[in-house]
């Protein structure tokens, strides 16, 4: 609980913003054309402004930040991974897409193909990322809602699930795209303000960035309370002396100094431990216990740290090809004028990215520094949130935690629409319905509670880990579809549905190990926790294997398709010369 | 759209390539010869004709800029691709410090975002001057 009270009005302002914003676009959104795809007629700017707002999720503002705390310089390829999968995005496909005129992924698949069934099976895709993806959101929101007011982690969740829902159903995508423009803006504010005050202040009171590198573990910089809610193994790398209140090692004590011996000590929940200044931080069992210089190093691994160089290769391919797989993020694509369009869109997006990944690491490092509590209570996602009220201190402090807890809102608030546009657009044209504006709210409905369910059943789990995953899965099935499809005659119905399923299927089946099963170490482990240095080359073996073998069956019209993605739109219109179309 | 001989009717010549591409919106014909007219050949035959012609040069605008795409991606993989390597086999790399910043924070915290625009703007800048060598092609043909 960080206890700044600009908190809650900073989060309730952001709502209401996004809210009133919402109905705004209501006013404005009259058919479905313009619930789906904003009418087409949003300019470079401001789309890339609404799509750099709806990508940056809680994975970008809490996770990334709390990643690096935890593991160091390799998460430092997350942000890198989520920006260059634009650069991917931008060189493959995003013109193509957007000639193609059509509305979601399932639509692509269909012009593309003409199969009605590999249309289905792209649907199925759509919702399982798309709900892979929002269940951190809403975890994420209930995280922060958890640490700015002490409220229970489920009250989160189901405001934003039911913000957005409500938003999303009365005014669809046009209303949208300026929540999300606006949105980016709020989030970049929200984490560069108190990231440069905050590196302001650690440059006059320390070593310089030595001492953040330095062989020794991370210390109390002041004399530290920290409240363990939950039963909590730590391990003391060091002795430590520490003021108990609570059940420690399986006895009370109330108020006693303890001396811990170095090793594993159990911390019951709801114990006060009071550590002095200059004491080492025990961290939370599970984490690999880093000094400060291995921390620094690269290759000490994510996730499982078994074979960190295969961990990192199969990261870079995820985040790199799975962005262009997102739902949210395509649809998008669409609100782009023309082809031209889509392509400046996505170069602006380079920009807004880069400048905002410059910040989450300056929370993660000096997280260790000004908030190594954390690291006890293995809460590293909470880092952005805690660290201004931590290290500022007084009124400019709870100010800036004001601001960080309004942008971690927006980032639940924008990326949750986002994806349940797109959800919600495929099950009310594919599933619930026939595309009608009521069976878009209609499926609004479903596409929001569905993933809340979720996310108030399954335990804690590392935001951007959970979203890495969905990263796989999108990496493994749109990505080699779209690809293909773009640039391939020779891609098959069968082909496509066949590369899909195995493709789709393997991540997604590594994806439920890795969060419902047992730990696994060595390399199944690696495999696991990181699959798609393993099923995207499958996935795109297969959909070529199974295409030829079904040459036969390439649509007769391939050759159009092929002329309405790739040819600029100058021709259509404007010259003299109308060519075949 | 002017193609000369286009509009000469009265000679009906082999046809003639490269045949003007549209078969769209019939042209304007002016009709001189009181007599016999020769109709051009069969339309059909003709816009598949010419849909030959434009499917080749739109196979070969495909190719070229997949060939872009492709190569930009190769230089992408590259530079990024040989990091994780070189962290690997030149652990040395984190003990050079640039402006107080081990080396390997400052490619992966900073220098990445803008390579990777620069990357974008070259492939924007060649991949629409393509397309405008195809559309001048197009109207030339």
């Amino acid at each position: 609980m960080t206890g700044s009270p600009y908190a809650i009005p900073a989060i309730v302002l952001i709502t209401i913003v996004t809210v009133a914003i919402g109905a705004f676009g209501y006013r404005i959104s009259r058919n479905t054309s313009d619930f789906l795809v904003a009418s087409r007629t949003v300019s470079a700017r401001w789309n890339a402004s609404a799509i750099s707002g709806e990508y940056l999720s809680a994975a970008s503002f809490l996770g990334v930040a709390g990643l690096v705390m935890k593991y160091g310089l390799d998460v430092l390829w997350y942000p890198v991974g989520f920006t260059a999968g634009y650069l991917a995005l931008l060189l493959f496909v995003a013109a193509p897409l957007r000639r193609s005129g059509a509305y979601t992924l399932p639509d692509f698949a269909e012009l593309r193909l003409r199969s009605k069934w590999v249309r289905k099976l792209a649907t199925a895709f759509v919702v399982l990322i798309g709900w892979l993806y929002l269940v951190p959101q809403l975890q994420g929101a209930g995280l922060t809602l958890t640490t700015v007011t002490g409220a229970p982690a489920w009250l989160g969740a189901v405001v934003v699930a039911t913000v957005v829902t409500a938003n999303v159903a009365s005014g669809g995508m046009r209303s949208i795209t300026f929540v999300q423009a606006f949105q980016y803006w709020a989030k970049v504010t929200a984490i560069a303000f108190p990231a440069i005050v905050l590196l302001m202040i650690w440059r006059t009171d320390s070593g310089g960035t030595e001492s953040l590198t330095a062989p020794s573990s991370p210390v109390f910089g002041t004399e530290t309370t920290v409240e363990v809610r939950t039963p909590t193994a730590v391990i003391a790398a060091q002795p430590v002396t520490v003021l108990v209140s609570g059940n420690v090692d399986g006895r009370d004590h109330a108020g006693e100094v303890m001396r811990w011996a170095p090793g594993r000590h159990e911390v019951a929940a709801d114990a006060r431990l009071t550590f002095p200044a200059g004491a080492a931080v025990p961290q939370v069992e599970g984490l690999r216990q880093l000094d400060n210089a291995t921390w620094a190093r690269p290759l000490v691994g994510v996730g499982s740290g078994d074979h960190p160089l295969f961990a990192t290769y199969s990261l870079i391919l995820a985040t790199f090809l799975g962005t262009m797989g997102l739902p949210h993020v395509l649809v998008r694509f669409y609100t782009n004028p023309d082809g031209r369009a889509a392509r400046m869109t996505t170069l602006v997006v380079l920009i807004l990215l880069g400048v905002f990944y410059l910040f989450p690491t300056v929370y993660g490092a000096l997280g260790r520094v000004y908030a190594p509590q954390l690291l006890l209570t293995g809460k590293t996602d909470a880092v952005v949130l805690v660290l201004p009220g931590a290290a500022v201190g007084g009124l400019l402090g709870q100010l800036l935690a004001g601001l960080v807890a309004a942008g971690a809102f927006a980032a639940f608030l924008s990326t949750s629409s986002g994806l349940m546009v797109s959800v919600s657009g495929v099950l009310s044209t594919d599933v619930l319905g026939r595309g009608s504006v009521r069976d878009f709210r209609r499926s609004a409905l479903v596409a929001g509670i569905v993933p809340l369910g979720l996310a108030l059943q399954t335990a804690e789990l590392d935001v951007s880990q959970v979203v890495g995953l969905a990263f796989a899965v999108a990496a493994s099935s749109f990505c080699p579809l779209l690809l293909l499809g773009t640039w391939w005659r020779g891609l098959t119905a069968t082909g496509a549905g066949a590369g899909l399923l195995v493709g789709g299927g393997l991540s997604a089946a590594a994806v439920l190990v890795t969060v419902l099963g047992p730990g696994l170490h060595g390399w199944t482990g690696a495999l696991m926790s990181q699959p798609a240095a393993w099923t995207v080359p499958i996935a795109f073996a297969v959909m070529v294997l199974a295409s030829r073998l079904t040459a036969a069956r390439v649509p007769a019209d391939v050759g159009r398709t092929m002329l309405q993605l790739h040819a600029p739109e100058s021709l259509r219109s404007g010259t003299p010369a109308q060519p075949h179309l | 759209m002017s193609v000369p001989g286009h509009d000469d009717v009265s000679r009906p010549g082999p046809v003639s390539p490269p045949d003007p591409p549209s078969p769209g919106p019939p042209q304007r014909v002016r009709v001189v010869l009181a007599g016999h007219q020769r109709v051009r050949a069969d339309p059909v035959l003709e816009i598949e004709e010419q849909t030959q012609v434009g499917d080749l040069l739109v196979r070969g605008l495909i190719r070229t800029q997949l060939a872009l795409a492709l190569r930009l991606a190769a230089v992408v993989a590259a530079l990024f691709g040989v990091l994780p390597l070189l962290f690997a086999l030149a652990p040395g790399l984190s003990r050079v410090r640039v402006f107080g910043l081990q080396l390997p924070w400052l490619l992966l915290g900073g220098l990445a975002y803008p390579v990777l625009l620069a990357v974008g703007w070259v492939y924007v800048r060649l991949a629409e001057r393509n397309e405008r060598d195809f559309v001048e092609m197009m109207d030339q043909s």
